[in-house]
């Protein structure tokens, strides 16, 4: 009897297939929209958690001006030098130590060019990011210490100016340098806030100190904690030597800050939980208007169908058949609106997983959850218009024309 | 003679309250035997359709006794009734009543739907009754396809279908023309005569009740007139 009534439902559902449709569309926008979000928040979860695994727990940056920045306090704070670098090399607690100074320029090869940003380092600084080398080589200390015209760039990078050959050996002119690509680096995907990772060229830091900016200054400096020290004590040790360095007197702030990177990503984890439980929660209001379009349609449908109720009446339907008849309807229908909205949903946050370059995660809970919401809006609001047929007087609803 | 199929006795239906109290019917006794064809004539607003839908037990009458094949009827719930006429009634209808853009087939199906038969015997089931009232071939043409005495046919293989111990007519010929009625009614004599299907129909033509094997007319919620109809007036 089930199983006639889902039948049933089905045949009245396909005799009228465009409204059948645009009663489900509130549906299926509201789950389509609830799959996306969270199919694409959790993308960037695992995509922030990737990055913190990659960049390792152990990494620290050191920055010049003190942790809370208001507006404008970091000019006073002196940038480091590399003699500050050197210094930190020789703290046992970290295993590598490289400078970072960065600028933006245009690299020019052949006829073709790419804006792109250009960090002046040395070879520590793969292995503190976690990078690899897909081609060519790393920096030697020779050309990190002499500032040699040599680069290594990211696969973005390549892919504008050299398309898909092989780029290591060719030159390639940033400003008025012309420099050798040495190194191909193993393409990493978007950062945790969505930036091109790949988007990027790799010098010898005197190389970009010298020729590209024109002054001695390193902005930052990533350091790679020694193994078994734990970042409390690696923070303290640099703070400590900094302190000195700079010579601030005891009860002065540090005009430096030391970040590790969990403090980073539990900070966007959390930014990420918040929005998506926002643009959640925003689509499942959705979910809930399309409820009531269901509800709307199926009232009127009930009164269309009158006629049709009498007449099962008539043959010896029972109320209670009745009020299932329409309700299986409400929930075939919004159940179908479930599984089109998840199809939706998961094709969008696909796609755009693609165009943010975040992990495409879908999940099954979320996808039997959603499935089973529909459901249950099909119920909820599919149950006021069923027990509206199943109340109606079988001599009226004949005579109903 | 038989034993009384459908006993009324004193049945009462009255609408609103009050003084604005309306009496449908006011204490009517009739009793239907089996193998019967009654004919229920009366002016409109004479309680012929009120009692119709209490024979059909589509409607409670608000006092006296109805006996259906001896069983009280009168007091059965909702669903009970429901049950009744899906076991022991079929009805047929002045505006056919059919389910539009569903099959001829599909129709005569419904109340064994209802009656939770598997889909092969429906099917079966179906296709006979609409042989049965000559309408072979038409199993898969919606109401749309069909003429005014067809989809009435129709009608009439659904309330068939079931084998219910009475079909119920509510002018059944109102919505068609003389021709038509004429078929109509020769069917539901053929049923009546050689089947010996309990018939009850209620008309405002004498034409078609002269069809019937017994006149009841209603007058003021009464019956007013009952007689046997007399042989060769169709």
């Amino acid at each position: 009897m089930l199983w006639e009534t889902v039948r049933l439902a089905f045949t009245a559902i396909i005799r009228n297939v465009l409204r059948s449709f645009l009663t489900v569309l509130g549906v299926v926008i509201g789950v389509a929209a609830v799959i996306a979000m969270v199919t694409v928040g959790q993308g960037s979860s695992v995509q922030v958690s990737s990055n913190v695994e990659s960049l390792g727990t152990n990494v620290l940056v050191l920055r010049s001006g003190a942790r809370m920045m208001g507006p404008g306090t970091r000019d006073t704070a002196p940038a480091f030098k590399l003699s500050d670098v050197e210094a930190l090399r020789e703290l046992t607690v970290l295993s590598a130590v490289a400078p970072v100074v960065s600028t933006s320029e245009t690299a020019v090869y052949g006829n073709t060019n790419r804006a792109t940003s250009i960090t002046g380092t040395t070879a520590a600084y793969l292995d503190i990011g976690g990078w690899e080398i897909a081609r060519g080589r790393s920096f030697t200390t020779l050309e990190d210490k002499s500032g040699a015209n040599v680069c290594i760039i990211g696969e973005t990078v390549r892919t504008a100016l050299f398309g898909a050959t092989d780029p290591t050996g060719e030159t390639i002119r940033v400003k008025t340098i012309s420099c050798e690509v040495i190194g191909l680096l193993v393409a990493k995907g978007a950062g945790s806030f969505g930036q091109d990772q790949d988007d990027i060229i790799l010098m010898p830091v005197r190389t970009v100190q010298r020729r590209l900016i024109g002054d001695q200054d390193v902005a930052s400096v990533s350091m790679k904690l020694a193994s078994g020290v734990s970042s409390d004590r690696g923070i303290s040790e640099i703070e400590t030597l900094m302190r000195e360095r700079r010579r601030i007197a005891i009860g002065e702030d540090d005009n430096f800050s030391v970040t590790d990177m969990k403090e980073i990503a539990s900070m966007l984890g959390s930014i990420n939980a918040v929005l998506t439980g926002l643009l959640s929660s925003v689509a499942a209001v959705s979910l809930l208007v399309g409820g009531i379009g269901i509800m709307n349609i199926m009232l009127v449908s009930v009164t269309e169908r009158t006629r049709e109720i009498g007449i099962r009446l008539a043959v010896g339907a029972q109320a209670g058949q009745v009020l299932m008849q329409f309700l299986v309807e409400a929930v075939v229908l919004s159940v179908i609106g479930g599984v089109i909205g998840i199809l939706t949903g998961l094709g969008l946050a696909y796609v755009a997983s693609g165009f943010m370059s975040i992990p495409f995660s879908p999940s099954v809970s979320v996808v039997a959850l959603a499935f089973f919401f529909s459901a249950v809006v099909g119920v909820v609001f599919g149950y006021f218009p069923a027990r509206a047929a199943a109340r109606l007087d079988p001599i009226e609803a004949l005579r109903h024309q | 003679m038989s034993a009384p199929l459908i006993e009324l006795r004193g049945i009462t239906r009255t609408y609103g309250e009050g003084e604005a109290m309306v009496r449908a019917l006011d204490g009517v006794d009739l009793i239907i035997r089996e193998g019967e064809f009654v004919a229920i004539m009366g002016p409109s607003g004479s309680g012929k359709s009120t009692a119709m839908n209490i024979i059909g037990c589509l409607d409670r009458p608000s006092d006296g006794h109805y006996l259906f094949n001896g069983v009280e009827v009168a007091t059965l719930d909702q669903d009970q009734r429901a049950l009744l006429r899906r076991n022991y009634l079929g009805f047929v209808f002045q505006g056919f009543n059919l389910l539009a853009r569903t099959t001829a087939l599909e129709n005569v199906e419904l109340p064994l739907i209802y009656k939770g038969q598997p889909r092969a015997e429906r099917v079966a089931r179906a296709g006979a009754a609409l042989m049965r009232v000559g309408l072979e071939g038409r199993e898969d043409h919606a109401p749309s396809q069909l003429s005014g005495g067809q989809q009435q046919r129709v009608a009439i293989a659904r309330a068939l279908v079931g084998e219910p111990m009475v079909m119920l007519a509510d002018e059944p010929t109102g919505n068609l023309d003389t021709k038509r009625s004429v078929e109509i009614m020769e069917l539901l004599r053929q049923l009546n005569r050689d089947e010996g299907l309990t018939i009850v129909m209620v008309t405002h033509e004498e034409d078609m009740a002269a069809y019937a094997s017994r006149l009841v007319v209603f007058t003021d919620g009464r019956v007013v007139r009952d007689e046997p109809v007399t042989e060769g007036a169709a």
